[in-house]
């Protein structure tokens, strides 16, 4: 969920050509049709595709874990929609991938921004294809199931990633329709495929390491996300021990009170609950303050969630502090996107990933 | 001693005050040659420098461009080249010739190059072309995403700062381009800061000026930039041998040292005027000196004679050719620099021959030319002088201390052996081939044949002046006559400097000034009909559409029309582009079309060209030869059928027939029609009708 969004959506408003396109509407009907919507939505106004996780591997002979991220983002900007130029940017592609290691105490990443076309960069309708240069995405039936296998190289880092299921999709908010706000204009489409077996290789500092793990592949896509008067939110996706899944989300209004908070918790047994905005609570327990920017954080939260089988708190705390993406010198965006560790009652209880946005200090100027 | 010496000064330098005039005229030619030369010195360092900054400022930090003929080529090139593995980042460009439309009407350039490119792409390769972000906006959404603001509608440009100054409009304005038949609105996004103050550009998106500007599906550029550790030299050859006919791949060293090549032997004849200008100083100083020699031969031998060594004399008098010289040049400088803002201002970096439209660079600093300059203004004022001050020291001071005669101190000088040795050299001197592309032999002979020239003008004179009738009888003329016969070689020999070196330099200015005009009357014999029609002026990219053709034809009054397309080749990434002229030539009567040397009949079934002489200098072609054409993305092989007079196109034409290379190419564009009118029909008017016919100002 997606802190280029914020950044997206505020150029888009300035963009003239934009108040001329009909971009589709979020329906709540519209029910999520697999493999077909694994693949784009370009009527939308935006769509990502977001792989978080945790990797184990064993380097000098002592285990090592790893956070990485890998995120594909489409826009269509409203612009050039008459240009009959195959380089009209009717659709613009965005990709983010990132690496964070405990030694290295800092997030790697990079990024990379194309116009869909000539092949450079794309993102396939009906399939789940995605591609800008030599960063790709995509889904592949092997001799071994079904999988996504991802690509993608920064400066210092690169990995190569097969992610393959091992449960069924998870729908989230009413079957895959997201409410973001009380205004039910606000809301995406949005499923999840937890608990994906990760096995691959990650290269860093240049040498390669051999990796498994777990990781939680998010597909969503809206025409309008972000409500009037948010100015950002927190979100987990978190893989829990027992086999278990939990998403939950909540909206931030510019005094930092919840607008809107919404979750999805698939128990081990295969159950699933979704939350209404007052089941879910965000506590900020520690804040960790980002020597390049000055943006403040809560890296360590609280999460209480109101269940049906009652109240569960759960306690995140980060892989490690500094896993801010500060690309102001390209996108601008700057957020934190980090992997963290879900506890219960002083229990390890799964490992996931949280996003908060709209952190970043106001610019004196 | 130092009593000795301030008499010395007064007695030679004093005389500078006494006779200010013929001071002043020394210090005014050497003044005007320094000045000439400062000026096309500073001139040429502030054009090339600008041009340097000007490629710099659109290649940036790629590390090979691929460019082709300025028609450009197939856009799916780029998708080729960005997927090769030794390519990091490819960032296409359309560049346009356009011009802003209104802005002829109030007078001054109105040429502008508009250039399409993708931001995305463009931003790591030239990152000068890309407006910077719009301030954030506070929290939350303070995150400007600067990739997507600056992704323009297809309404939008940004202006570099000369170009918003030239054509007055500011950030919202709009403002109107085109080029051919095709113009475009657009309004003013922003300004690039980083682009250099003399360059004229405007950038857009590169749909956007593919679709406006009717060029779908065209690129004129690429730059590339290379994995880390890919080696240059190896990957531009792979990326060669992989490209289509007609485009090649070059770093963009390359490209700036072709742009300096473009116009290098008209800088260099700019240069040499200005040192003929001072090789009229250093006559005029000459002239000066020896008469003044001859003024004071009593005063000078008086020196003498009160115990001035010869030494001690010579010097000081070339201390004073020393002081004109020094205070002309620097005269020359303030002049020159200020002559050289001048024709910036004015007439452009290039002296008005073209070569670097619409940039308008800023007043460089050139201290190498400067000294180099103030130096020879020295040097020519020490050689003036150095003659004189012998012939003054060597004379007897007990014979020059009578009033006597003076007429044969500088008998020598007469000589005829020096002259002749120097014309025959000048003779031998001009066959020989140039240098690095620059005659400088033929240089060479027109300076000896200046030299030997003056040496042998004295001998002729009196010659001539020894046969003229002895007494004629108009008693002013038989005065100037025996003036004339009695006066001092010397003399002769600085009179006769001054002419030749004046009239060189005249001669040349004159050359370098009607250069273009005598062009335009050229091409008047090669094309003589009654009336042209160009589609407007602003490069290559402007052209007619065949409906516009039809529209000419169908014109009461028109008679007959003669289309021309006119197009540039790369053949030689190393040499500037070729002209390719289509046009009707009938097979059987070449000559009829265009002023040919030397025809071959061309085989059944071949394709026949005619060449220019450049063609055969530069690229070694010959009569019969087959040859390579990259034509509409094709090599196409051709039989070069005759060869032709071009006083145009010094890099090299190559004509073909406009049916022929139609058929071959497919493009049913021109650029220029030449009209014959009916009989009855007057040019004005059909002039007015075409003007109604055709799209405003595209003409």
């Amino acid at each position: 969920m997606r802190a280029l969004l914020a950044s997206l959506l505020w150029s888009i408003c300035l963009a003239a050509g934009a108040a001329g396109v009909d971009y589709p509407p979020v329906r709540q009907d519209g029910a999520i049709e697999l493999p077909a919507d694994h693949g784009a939505h370009p009527a939308f106004r935006v769509e990502w595709w977001y792989v978080t996780g945790w990797l184990d591997a064993v380097e000098d002979g002592k285990p090592l874990q790893l956070g990485f991220q890998i995120t594909f983002f489409r826009v269509r900007p409203g612009l050039q929609e008459n240009n009959p130029s195959p380089f009209a940017a009717r659709q613009v592609l965005f990709a983010h991938p990132a690496l964070s290691a405990p030694q290295h105490g800092r997030l790697r990443h990079a990024e990379r921004t194309a116009r869909a076309g000539f092949g450079l960069a794309q993102a396939a309708t009906g399939e789940l294809d995605l591609r800008i240069d030599d960063w790709t995405m995509r889904r592949e039936a092997g001799a071994d199931g079904e999988a996504i296998h991802a690509h993608a190289a920064g400066r210092d880092f690169s990995y190569d990633l097969r992610l393959a299921p091992t449960q069924p999709v998870l729908r989230n908010g009413v079957r895959g329709f997201s409410q973001k706000a009380a205004d039910p204009r606000h809301a995406s489409h949005y499923y999840s495929l937890p608990q994906l077996a990760v096995s691959g290789r990650v290269r860093r500092d240049g040498r390669v390491l051999e990796v498994t793990g777990r990781a939680w592949f998010d597909h969503e896509w809206s025409s309008e996300y972000l409500p009037a008067g948010a100015s950002g939110w927190d979100w987990i996706g978190i893989n829990l021990d027992d086999g278990g899944a939990l998403m939950a989300f909540r909206m931030r209004g510019t005094d930092g009170a919840s607008l809107w908070a919404g979750g999805t918790l698939r128990r081990a047994d295969g159950s699933v609950e979704t939350f209404a905005p007052q089941a879910v609570a965000f506590e900020p327990v520690r804040e960790w303050t980002s020597p390049r920017t000055g943006s403040r954080y809560p890296v360590a939260m609280r999460v209480r969630l109101a269940t049906s089988r009652g109240p569960l708190v759960g306690e995140l705390a980060p892989l490690i502090d500094d896993q801010e993406l500060d690309s102001r010198r390209s996108t601008g965006a700057v957020y934190w996107e980090g992997a963290v560790r879900l506890s219960t009652g002083g229990k390890e209880a799964g490992r996931g990933y949280l996003e908060l946005t709209g952190y970043r200090e106001r610019l004196r100027m | 001693m130092n009593a000795m010496r301030a008499i010395l000064a007064r007695a030679l330098l004093g005389h500078l005050a006494q006779q200010p005039g013929r001071a002043l005229m020394s210090v005014l030619a050497l003044a005007l040659g320094v000045a000439l030369g400062v000026a096309v010195s500073v001139v040429n360092r502030s054009a090339l420098d600008e041009f340097g900054r000007g490629l710099r400022t659109v290649s940036g930090q790629a590390d090979l461009e691929v460019r082709g003929a300025r028609v450009g080529f197939d856009e799916l090139l780029y998708p080729q080249l960005a997927l090769r593995p030794e390519v990091e980042i490819a960032s296409p460009l359309l560049e346009i010739e356009a011009r802003v439309r209104g802005a002829a009407r109030e007078g001054g350039a109105d040429a502008i190059k508009l250039i399409g490119l993708d931001p995305l792409r463009a931003i790591a390769l030239s990152p000068a072309l890309i407006a910077p972000p719009a301030a954030p906006a506070g929290r939350g959404q303070e995150t400007a995403a600067t990739e997507t603001s600056s992704l323009p509608d297809d309404d939008v440009l940004f202006l570099s700062p000369a170009a918003a100054r030239r054509f007055a409009v500011a950030v919202g304005d709009e403002i109107e381009l085109q080029s051919g038949a095709s113009s475009a609105r657009f309004r003013v996004g922003g300004l690039l800061p980083a682009v250099g103050a003399g360059q004229m550009l405007a950038v857009t998106d590169i749909a956007t000026a593919q679709w406006r500007f009717e060029r779908l599906g065209v690129l004129t550029r690429i730059d590339l930039r290379l994995r880390e550790g890919v080696a240059a030299a190896p990957a531009l050859n792979e990326i060669a041998a992989g490209l289509p006919p007609g485009v090649v791949v070059a770093t963009p060293a390359q490209a700036e040292s072709r742009a300096a090549r473009l116009s290098r032997a008209y800088r260099v004849n700019l240069t040499m005027l200005a040192l003929i200008a001072l090789v009229t100083g250093a006559f005029l100083v000459f002239s000066a000196q020896a008469l003044n020699v001859v003024r004071r031969r009593s005063e000078l031998a008086l020196l003498r004679a009160i115990g001035v060594t010869r030494g001690a004399l010579v010097c000081w008098l070339l201390l004073e050719g020393a002081l004109i010289g020094a205070i002309g040049s620097m005269l020359g400088v303030a002049g020159g620099y200020a002559l050289a803002a001048v024709a910036l201002q004015f007439i452009g970096g290039d002296l008005g021959a073209g070569y670097f439209q619409g940039a308008r660079p800023p007043l460089a600093f050139d201290p190498w030319g400067t000294i180099g300059f103030v130096a020879l203004g020295i040097a020519a004022a020490l050689a003036g002088s150095a003659l004189p001050a012998r012939e003054a020291a060597r004379s007897d001071p007990a014979v020059a201390l009578k009033s006597g005669d003076v007429a044969d101190s500088f008998a020598r000088l007469g000589r005829l052996a020096p002259g002749l040795a120097s014309l025959m050299a000048a003779a031998l001197v001009v066959w020989l081939p140039p240098l690095g592309g620059l005659p400088v032999f033929g240089y060479a002979a027109i300076a000896l044949l200046l030299v030997g020239s003056v040496l042998i003008l004295p001998r002729l004179a009196r010659l001539l002046f020894a046969r003229l009738p002895p007494v004629p009888r108009v008693v002013w003329l038989s005065l100037a006559i025996e003036q004339l016969r009695g006066a001092p070689h010397l003399a002769t020999i600085g009179a006769a400097g001054v002419l030749a070196s004046v009239a060189l330099a005249g001669a040349m200015a004159i050359m370098v000034g009607s250069f273009r005009q005598s062009v335009d009357v050229w091409l008047g014999q090669v094309l003589p009909a009654d009336l042209y029609l160009r589609a407007a002026r602003a490069g290559e990219s402007a052209h007619f559409e065949p409906a516009e053709q039809a529209a000419i034809l169908a014109t009461p009054g028109v008679m007959r029309v003669d289309f021309l397309r006119h197009q540039s080749l790369l053949l030689d990434p190393a040499l500037p582009q070729v002209a390719l002229i289509a046009r009707p030539i009938p097979a059987d009567v070449p000559e009829r079309a265009l002023p040919l040397l030397a025809r071959v009949t061309v085989p059944a079934g071949q394709v026949g060209v005619l060449a220019s002489e450049a063609m055969q200098d530069l690229y070694g072609w010959r009569l019969g030869q087959r040859v390579r054409l990259p034509l509409a993305g094709r090599e196409i092989e051709v039989v070069v059928a005759g060869i032709w007079r071009d006083y145009a196109r010094q890099h090299g034409a190559v004509a073909i027939d406009l049916a022929t290379y139609r058929g071959l190419t497919g493009d049913m564009r021109v650029n220029d029609a030449g009209l014959w009118l009916a009989p009855q029909s007057s040019t004005t008017q059909v002039a007015e009708a075409l003007r109604a016919r055709l799209p405003a100002e595209a003409i």
